[in-house]
Formats: structure tokens, sequence, C-alpha cells
């Protein structure tokens, strides 16, 4: 008789009691929540509270400095159907987001796949462009902001290729692209990291036989690349639009939402309602807003996956 | 399990509220007063715990500690520790901010917290009162100069106009001159940036201008004497070149340019200065000689957990002894020390004749920087409508109109 067959005999001819609380089954699982309860604490109370207190704030009229917190119920939500300056606003963060999404994932589709190519110096390269990212945010944008000026650097680089350049930060169209050119350069190489470890998962023997089969530089990355990195391509879309949806920084030092209304994106007017005009509670309807249109774009982001991500199984 | 997160999540939000709510009821024992202000300048700051450390000598059961903030967020920064709960005891106030801070009732009186303070000089008080009550101790009361550098002028052969000659048409075009000889700029307005137009009161009260009327409920952008002074700037601007352009950065503290409208507590940066200098009153304008002034405030937030302590510290932090003594940085309310002899042993740097018009007679003289109730709002509104103008083809007119019809409302709330 093994030993299991024993344990098994064994088993049988015990006695029958009250079951045991304690369960394998249930240790296991006390195990697992102790384990997430940290995580799970964390989420509650910085992320599940915070949003139920946004929703409570944007359903009151809060002036802090007189002390007075009033519900007004949906008066906010009505204010914000009526405010004269949310079109522009929308536009200014559409704009931003269209142009940081495609300007951020093609460039960094394109470095990466020019990074891994088998040359010398390639390291180099990715090093290079993946050393504004771990560069701090503020120190990044205040320094673009000195290259941006009008006799700043990016100018006279300009001037001495006989090129006159715009008023970077003080005419519209310039200004939102000069912030969506600072963001890219400035996250650019996340992405290409990130398209790099799926190129590099992409296997050899389907090039080699679409090689075999002569196909087409453009058709082997058309047919093949794309389908097997989509699943990375859909991973940085949705952070990059999220991302983009929440861009602050950039804009509060380099263009405070000027020239007029035209770089005012959704985040940057939320604060000046909240924290700079005193009106939290209707900054607190505009981060419902925001929460809404986030969660929105992730949901159709997710749902297209079904469509264009390729998936082996 | 749900009647559980729920429970526990009602009791984090009591907890939550509980911390949010400022803590009105006075500690007893040691006192921790905590005092914000907008400077980290290390002579401003080694003043300030000198004071706060003779305070601690008569009561050695307080101590005062004082958080330097941004300038350019300050005022946000303090709205938002209110908001999170944690008011400081005192804070500097922005002239800007004093309209919205003194109508609120965010501040706690300040009457018997002054000494002798009939002393006080009515203009430099009259942004701080509210039913005849002083709720904020204007504790810096600094006119605007124009600071030259001498040396640049006489490189391009130019000499400073004084008396009647000291209008705004001979300052730009001096300015101009040297700009153009020097490859420097001409005219710096300090901390403008085409951003913060306040700075432009500088300017535009020369022609009598003013951006709301004394009530503050009518705009007073589209009106003949600001239509004037703003199409004398955007010449200045564009067609003389006596100002940066929109996006051109230059310091006259750093020699990079010939003047610059500034405070005279930015004396300071000059005391190592490669190159001569002088300061002089603003130019008379077509409405004649003025003076324009900024202010910072002293207040005690009511919401603040020792209001009554806060408030006995402002008692000693504003005697006559200690206002002689921040006189050094921040020219002084009181019109006991409004006198070149007191300001010249805390202002080496400055002669006193140059005390006494720039400061003496800007004080006595001078109107405070635009403010409102609002002013936030407003001026990003304003700022934000004046865009325009910063271009050479503006329609100085048609801009003007535009900032008006921007802010008429929010003038009117």
């Amino acid at each position: 008789m093994t030993v299991l067959e024993d344990r098994a005999v064994q088993a049988r001819s015990a006695p029958t009691g009250p079951k045991a609380f304690w369960t394998t089954r249930r240790r296991d699982q006390l195990t697992g929540y102790l384990f997430i309860t940290p995580a799970l604490l964390g989420a509650l109370a910085f992320v599940f509270l915070p949003l139920v207190l946004v929703v409570w704030y944007s359903l009151h009229e809060w002036n802090v400095l007189a002390d007075t917190f009033t519900f007004v119920g949906t008066d906010n939500y009505q204010a914000l159907a009526d405010d004269p300056k949310m079109p522009a606003v929308l536009a200014a963060t559409g704009l931003f987001s269209v142009g940081l999404v495609v300007f951020n994932l093609s460039l960094a589709l394109l470095l990466a796949v020019l990074l891994n190519q088998k040359l010398r110096g390639t390291t180099v390269f990715r090093v290079l462009f993946f050393s504004p990212v771990v560069v701090s945010l503020l120190a990044w944008t205040i320094v673009w902001g000195f290259l941006l000026q009008d006799n700043g650097g990016i100018n006279g680089l300009l001037n001495a290729m006989g090129i006159d350049g715009p008023n970077w930060l003080r005419s519209g169209g310039a200004a939102m692209a000069s912030v969506v050119i600072v963001q890219v350069f400035k996250n650019v190489g996340l992405n290409m990291v990130l398209f790099l470890a799926a190129l590099q998962g992409v296997p050899q023997e389907l090039y080699e036989a679409a090689r075999t089969d002569g196909a087409s530089r453009w058709t082997i990355f058309r047919r093949i690349t794309l389908p097997l990195i989509s699943p990375t391509i859909l991973l940085t879309s949705i952070i990059t639009v999220v991302g983009s949806l929440q861009v602050f920084a950039q804009i509060s030092v380099l263009t405070q939402g000027g020239p007029g209304t035209s770089t005012t994106v959704l985040v940057y007017y939320l604060y000046q309602q909240a924290f700079q005009f005193h009106a939290f509670g209707y900054g607190a309807t505009l981060s419902v807003l925001l929460f809404l249109i986030v969660l929105a774009l992730t949901v159709i982001q997710w749902q297209m996956r079904k469509r264009w991500v390729f998936h082996e199984s | 399990m749900r009647k559980t997160v729920s429970i526990a999540t009602i009791a984090l939000l009591g907890a939550l509220t509980a911390c949010g709510g400022g803590g009105e009821a006075e500690a007893e024992g040691p006192v921790t007063l905590r005092m914000t202000t907008w400077s980290a300048n290390p002579a401003h700051v080694e003043l300030f715990n000198s004071i706060a450390a003779d305070y601690s000598k008569t009561k050695p059961d307080v101590t005062v500690t004082f958080e330097a903030l941004p300038i350019e967020n300050y005022t946000t920064t303090v709205t938002t520790q209110i908001a999170g709960g944690n008011p400081p005891d005192l804070a500097w106030i922005l002239e800007g901010a004093a309209p919205d801070f003194v109508a609120s009732g965010a501040l706690t009186p300040l009457d018997d917290s002054i000494e002798n303070a009939g002393e006080l000089a009515p203009a430099a008080t009259a942004l701080w009162k509210q039913d005849g009550k002083l709720m904020g101790y204007p504790f810096s009361t600094s006119p605007f100069g124009i600071f030259v550098n001498t040396d640049q002028l006489k490189q391009a052969g130019q000499t400073l106009p004084t008396g009647d000659k000291w209008t705004w048409d001979n300052a730009i075009a001096v300015a101009a001159a040297t700009a153009a000889k020097t490859g420097k700029q001409g005219l710096v307005i300090r901390d403008f940036d085409y951003k913060d137009w306040t700075n432009l009161a500088t300017v535009f009260r020369g022609w009598g201008a003013e951006a709301w009327t004394a009530d503050g409920k009518t705009c007073g952008f589209d009106q003949q004497p600001m239509i004037d002074a703003m199409t004398f700037l955007h010449k200045a601007i564009f067609t003389d070149k006596a100002l940066p352009a929109p996006g051109v950065a230059a310091d006259f503290f750093a020699g990079e340019s010939a003047m610059t409208i500034a405070q005279i507590s930015r004396a300071s940066l000059l005391k190592e200065a490669k190159f001569g200098w002088t300061l002089v009153p603003l130019p008379a304008g077509p409405s004649g000689e003025y003076a324009v002034i900024g202010q910072g405030g002293l207040g005690v937030l009511k919401k603040g957990k020792n209001a009554a302590a806060a408030a006995e510290f402002v008692k000693f932090f504003t005697s006559p002894a200690n206002s002689a003594k921040l006189a050094q940085f921040f020219p002084p309310p009181r019109q006991s020390q409004l006198n070149a002899e007191t300001l010249a042993k805390a202002n080496p740097l400055l002669k006193p004749e140059q005390l006494q018009d720039v400061v003496i007679d800007g004080i006595a003289n001078g109107v405070v920087k635009p403010s409102h109730t609002g002013s936030a709002e407003i001026g990003q509104a304003v700022r934000s409508a004046l865009d325009p103008l910063w271009k050479a083809d503006a329609d100085v007119p048609g801009v003007l109109r535009g900032v008006c019809t921007a802010i008429q409302p929010l003038l009117a709330k």
C-alpha cells in the first residue's frame, strides 16, 4: 500500500464529526485577502472614496473663504451645460489629445522599428530617447519654456537656417503645437520601449517565411508586425489617451491656458475653477465630466480591441 | 459584507470630515503658530525668525514658524490649505486677493491687535477695512518706480529727462533709442510678461484710466482714457520697440534692459550690480503725475487653530519697533516712520531724495493696483480677452471692447 492509499483509507475510517472551520480552502482565501488588504485599503482611501466625495461636492456650492457648504442639487451640472467656455475647452482638450496620441504613437513606433535593427549604436539612441521619461516633468517643461520663447533657442536655430520661426507660445495654433511637442518628447521613450519589447517578441520564423514567399517590407510590416504587436498598441493607446486628458503642468508652466483660451484643456480649466476661482463645487462637477470622458474612451477602446487586436487563440 | 463595507466607509468619511473641518477651538498648552509668506528670500526669513525668537522670549509657550510659498500660486495654495482643513494661523495676503479675504469674513478683526493704529496711513488701510474694522494689517505698502541702467543710457548717448520733462512720451523715446543702440531691451514692466495685466496699471493710470469704476460695477477698459493708454503702449511695443515684444524675456537686474518698472523692494537685487543705476518715480502721463502701489497685508485666519494667539503675535510683529525693522524690505503703513530718515536707515542703497520722491510721496498719493472680489476670475478673463491686443496689427478699441464684454457679467455679480 502506498502512502497516499494509506492516507485515503485513514480518512475514510476517521470518525465523522463537525466539519473543521479552518479548511485549507478557507485558510488560502484568508491569506489571499490579507495579501490584497493593503492595496484594497489604498484603493478605497485614495480612489473610491475621493470618487464618491467628488460627486458629493459636485452637488454643493463650497465657498472656502466664507466657510459655506450649501447643497445645490444639480445646479452645477446645469451651469456646466450652460458654460459658454465649455465648447472652447473641450475643443482644446480634443485637439491636444488627438495631436498627442497620433504624434506620440507614430513617433514611438517609428523609433522602435528603427532602433530594433541590428545596427551599432542603437543602445545609445534607445537611452537618449528614453532619458526624458525619467527627467522631472517641471524641469523639462521649464527648460522648453526658455527654448520656445520668441528670442529662445528654437527660433535661434531656425534663424540660423534662414527661417523666421513663429512666436511659439503666443499664437494660438503654435502654442497648442508647442505643448503637444513638449509632451511628446517627454514621454515618447516610454511607448518606444514598450513597442521595442513587443517587436522583439514577434517570432522570427514568420518573417523568414514571409521573405521566402517574396513579401515586401511594407507587406511584412502591415501583415505580420502590426497584428502581432496590436495588443501593445492597444495598451499604449489607452495609456496615452488617458494621460493626454490629464495634462496640466505643461499648460500651467508654458501657456497658462492662453493665448485666449486656445490651450485651456479640461484639467487646467478644472484647476482654475476650483483652486483659483474658489468654485470647488463647479470644479468637482468638471472632474466628474473628466472621469466620464476617460471612462467612455477607455470602454470604447477596450470594445474596439475585438476588431483590431490580434489574438493568437 | 456589504454592511461592513458601508460602516467602514461612513467611519472613514466621518474621520475625514472631522479632519477637514478645521479646528476653531483654541488649543491649550504650548502653541505653534504657522504663518504663510510668499518670500523665501534668506534676508527676509532671517528677519522674520529673529522677530519670532524675540516673541518667544516673552511668550515661551508660543513658537512661530514661517512657511514660504511660491508667489505664482500663493493665494491658490493658501485657499487649498483652508479647504483641506489645514489653514495657516496667519497669512500674507496679496492686494488682488484682499477683497475676497476681507469680504468673505475669513479674517479676524485686528483693531485690538495693532499698537497706535491711529497712525496708519488711511490710503494704506483702505483696502483692508470692512464696516470700519481693520481686517488685515498692510505691512507692506510699496510704490512702483522706474529703475534705470545709467550705463546703458550713457552708452546710447541718452540722458534721463528730469522735472517736467519726465513724461511717458520722453521715457519711451529714451528707452527706444537706448534699445536700438545697445541691442538690449528698453523698458521692461516687471512681472507683466503679457499675462499679469494688473502691472499695466503702472502705465495706464498716467492717462487717468481705471480697469473698473470705484464701485467695481462698471468696466473701464472701453473708456477713452484706457483706449489712449493702451494705444500708446501698443505703439511703444510694436512701433517704437521700446518694450520687449511678447515672448521675449529680459531681466533688468541682470543688465538686459535699460529700464524697468518695479517696486522699491527690488532694490535689494542691485546690491552687487555691476552697472550704474538710479531710481525715479513713474513718469507723468497726460493726466499728470501719479503713483501706483502694490500691497501686502497680514491677516489672522478665523479657521486657524490658534486665532487668538495669532492675533496677539500680530500685535508684536507689527509694533512700531518691529515695523521699523520690517521697513528695510517693506515700506510700513505707519506715518511716523514714513520719512526719509527712517527709511534711509533701512534702505542704504537708496538716496534720501529717491526715498522721498518714490516712496514717501508715492505712498501719500498712490493708488493700489486693481483689485476686486473674485479678482482671480476677473483677472483671468481680462488676460484672456487682452491677448489679441499683443499683435502688431491689433484693433486696440475693438480688443478693449471685448475685454468689457468678457468681464462685465463678472463685475455685476
